[in-house]
């Protein structure tokens, strides 16, 4: 399975394009906030750019956390979400610990589903569709090199 | 989404209280700078003058911003304290996007707080906050408070000014999310003026978009032309202080208070050596791309042994041009020194370097003194014009006090004129010639983006009067629609006509996107309309002699040429502002 990560946010110019893409194309709305990625600047020394999105974890907080089965678990990390099944509690939320899901106006909540519709809308390549067995590929090639 | 009117928050400052309204005029007006000028003339008075609590300070945003690339700008309207005359300043960073999601088309300030005070609002809240404790703080500083005294970081656009903005300079810019400013003439004052230190603007609404695929297409199209072209390059690569060089090259660059246009010193000061030994990062306004903001840096030794400290300052061709070739300040890092001190003060770049240039040629020639200066300014000496600009931005005497109301005010007083660098006011950083000196003389916002008239100098090599004011007047009416959208006018390039009209129909706006031509001319017409209301005279508009004893690659300045196109110029922006319509 593949998920998305950010493996290049240090080139991020924080144009917020993949959020207005996201919001766009998977959820049909005008925003920066109903959005999979959301785009933050991260201020102090660093006064850069940092990306709030799923990491795709397995087990994920957030869908053991889900209380009706809106939340599931997704093959390869992440979420799959049904909509219909969502009571709008916000504990979802709460339960990530990266505070990658949004809660609308009214509670509904939204999360990456990995789709990967943000990464041609970067112009810097910041964002990257990877297998999810390779992902961390620097910690991957640190352990290969050891002995 | 789409609205039949405007939706229009007014915000009283006096109660801290506003209300929503429901403005009509979205198929005549469209919004940006017709909006900003319906709005100047409903809430506004013509008569009364530009500190008049009652004088609005309007911001406004187009149909197309948020919806698509580089639909980012947002159009800043006021009653300028430089000239007391309908003014409009443009900026972006994320004050456009962070409007459209608070779900407001434009926002109208009226009225004088009781103490300094911050506004924020979003989509669900108005709040007007006692924020005297920073009264007197610099840009940086007040950003620096700010950012942790309302929530919302990364959606949300600060804008704020510095002191030169709280003693109600004309020269005082408002500051958008520190790397862009609604710059000129002096937007910063009227906030002062109206005890305003700061407006916070939350994007924190959410809308649906149009049904179908119909406008998702549409953006990628659009998307993949801003992309695909050589903008990427032109505005992102070296941004435009490649300017520098090329202008330098072509014997059209202002040096040394425009006593000459090219000087071999300048190779220090190009793009390209910012690029090389300062550049950081680029940055970009929400929603483009392009990322057209070079952030360099400054670092200063401030203890010994070894202790530095350093900021981020943005550059580009502007900036450099006021602060290095006017000055002579020829060296990278020391530009951006002085660049570095304008922004804590919070004045204009261009309007600071100019005038600070003419004060040096002013006190070379002893028409002034030190008494006048307090520094001993020097073409060339960085660190005394990084005090200058301090003494400018608190007005440390009279002298710099007057300096601060426009070059011309201490020029009439201590003579000087002459070399005053002012075309309505201090001079852009081009001396491409007659018709460019006569564009930023009259154009409405005296700004080199009025029209490309420094582009028309080095196409056209004739001097056909007639033509050339022609140009000046289709080309002004068709970036005003462009400057109602509200596009960067970096876009200019794609967003023609045709494509402008799909997108307006793509999000329901088809009487726009059929009277595209009829709404630029009326929005022409409304704005020049409102400018003569207030008293601005174009026909008495004087250009300096020293933009007449200039020589460009096509030799000298033709004072006859000049003195035609000024006049034909001035007839026809009469006849448009006086022009019958709605």
């Amino acid at each position: 399975m593949k998920i998305l990560s950010t493996p290049r946010m240090e080139r991020c110019i924080g144009c917020h394009s993949c959020s207005l893409a996201c919001a766009r194309l998977v959820h049909k709305r005008l925003s920066w906030d109903t959005a999979g990625i959301r785009i933050m600047s991260s201020g102090g020394l660093s006064t850069g750019f940092e990306a709030k999105t799923c990491l795709a974890c397995d087990p994920a907080p957030c869908a053991m956390a889900c209380p009706t089965g809106a939340y599931s678990q997704r093959k390869g990390g992440g979420v799959v979400v049904r909509r219909n099944l969502c009571i709008r509690c916000g504990d979802c939320a709460k339960a990530c610990p990266v505070d990658a899901i949004y809660l609308d106006g009214v509670g509904e909540p939204f999360v990456c589903i990995h789709c990967g519709r943000c990464v041609p809308f970067c112009p810097h390549d910041c964002l990257e569709v990877v297998e999810s067995s390779g992902r961390l590929p620097t910690e991957k090639s640190v352990m290969e090199g050891t002995p | 989404m789409s609205r039949s009117d405007f939706r229009v928050l007014i915000a009283r400052l006096a109660t801290g209280r506003g209300n929503v309204v429901n403005f009509e005029g979205r198929d005549t007006e469209a919004g940006g700078s017709g909006l900003a000028a319906a709005l100047f003339n409903e809430y506004g008075d013509a008569n009364k003058p530009w500190d008049d609590p009652d004088q609005p300070l309007v911001f406004a945003i187009g149909p197309l911003t948020g919806y698509f690339p580089l639909m980012s700008k947002t159009v800043c309207a006021f009653k300028s304290p430089y000239h007391d005359q309908y003014a409009e300043s443009h900026g972006g960073g994320r004050s456009a996007i962070c409007l459209r999601l608070a779900d407001y088309d434009a926002l109208v300030i009226t009225g004088k707080a009781e103490k300094p005070s911050c506004l924020s609002i979003g989509s669900r809240h108005l709040e007007l906050r006692d924020v005297h404790y920073i009264w007197g703080m610099d840009v940086q500083a007040s950003g620096k408070m700010l950012r942790r005294m309302f929530g919302g970081s990364g959606h949300r656009s600060i804008l704020r000014i510095g002191p030169a903005g709280e003693r109600r300079s004309p020269m005082a810019c408002i500051n958008a999310d520190t790397y862009r400013h609604f710059g000129r003439l002096g937007g910063g004052g009227v906030m002062g003026s109206k005890n305003l230190k700061a407006i916070v603007i939350q994007g924190d609404g959410s809308f649906d978009l149009p049904e179908g695929t119909e406008y998702s297409k549409l953006f990628q199209e659009v998307y993949r032309q801003l992309t695909a072209t050589n903008m990427m390059d032109k505005y992102h690569n070296l941004g435009t202080p490649a300017n520098v060089a090329a202008l330098n090259e072509l014997r059209a660059l202002p040096c040394r208070n425009m006593q000459k246009t090219r000087d071999p010193a300048i190779e220090n000061i190009t793009g390209e050596r910012f690029a090389d030994h300062t550049l950081l990062r680029n940055t970009a306004c929400s929603g483009c791309p392009v990322g057209c903001i070079h952030v360099g840096f400054v670092r200063e030794k401030f203890m010994e042994p070894n202790q530095y400290l350093y900021r981020q300052v943005s550059y580009d061709h502007e900036s450099i041009f006021a602060t290095g070739s006017m000055l002579m300040v020829t060296n990278a890092f020391s530009v951006l020194g002085i660049i570095d001190m304008v922004e804590k003060m919070g004045l204009d770049v261009m309007s600071t370097g100019v005038a600070l240039a003419w004060a040096t040629e002013a006190l070379e020639i002893g028409i002034i003194s030190e008494k006048e200066t307090l520094l001993p300014l020097r073409f060339g000496d960085a660190e005394v014009y990084k005090m200058a600009v301090h003494h400018l931005g608190v007005g440390s005497n009279e002298f710099y006090h007057l300096l601060g109301q426009g070059t011309m005010k201490p020029a009439e007083q201590y003579g000087g004129e002459e070399f005053a660098c002012v075309l309505g006011q201090e001079m852009a950083g081009y001396a491409t010639g007659e018709v460019f000196f006569t564009a930023q003389a009259l154009g409405f916002r005296h700004s080199h983006l009025d029209t490309g008239g420094y582009s028309y100098d080095q196409k056209h090599e004739n001097k056909k009067m007639e033509e050339a004011v022609d140009f000046l007047m289709r080309d002004e009416q068709s970036r005003v629609f462009l400057t109602s959208m509200v596009s960067c006018l970096f876009a200019r390039s794609v967003y023609t006509e045709e494509l402008l009209a799909y997108c307006l129909r793509s999000l329901g706006y088809d009487a726009l996107a059929d009277n595209i031509h009829a709404v630029s001319r009326h929005i022409q017409r409304i704005r020049w309309k409102t400018r003569l209301a207030t008293g601005f005279d174009p026909i008495g508009v004087n250009i300096p002699k020293r933009f007449t004893e200039v020589a460009t690659w096509k030799g000298p300045v033709d004072k006859d040429y000049l003195l035609a196109l000024k006049g034909e110029y001035a007839k026809r922006i009469m006849e448009r502002g006086k022009e019958e319509g709605n």
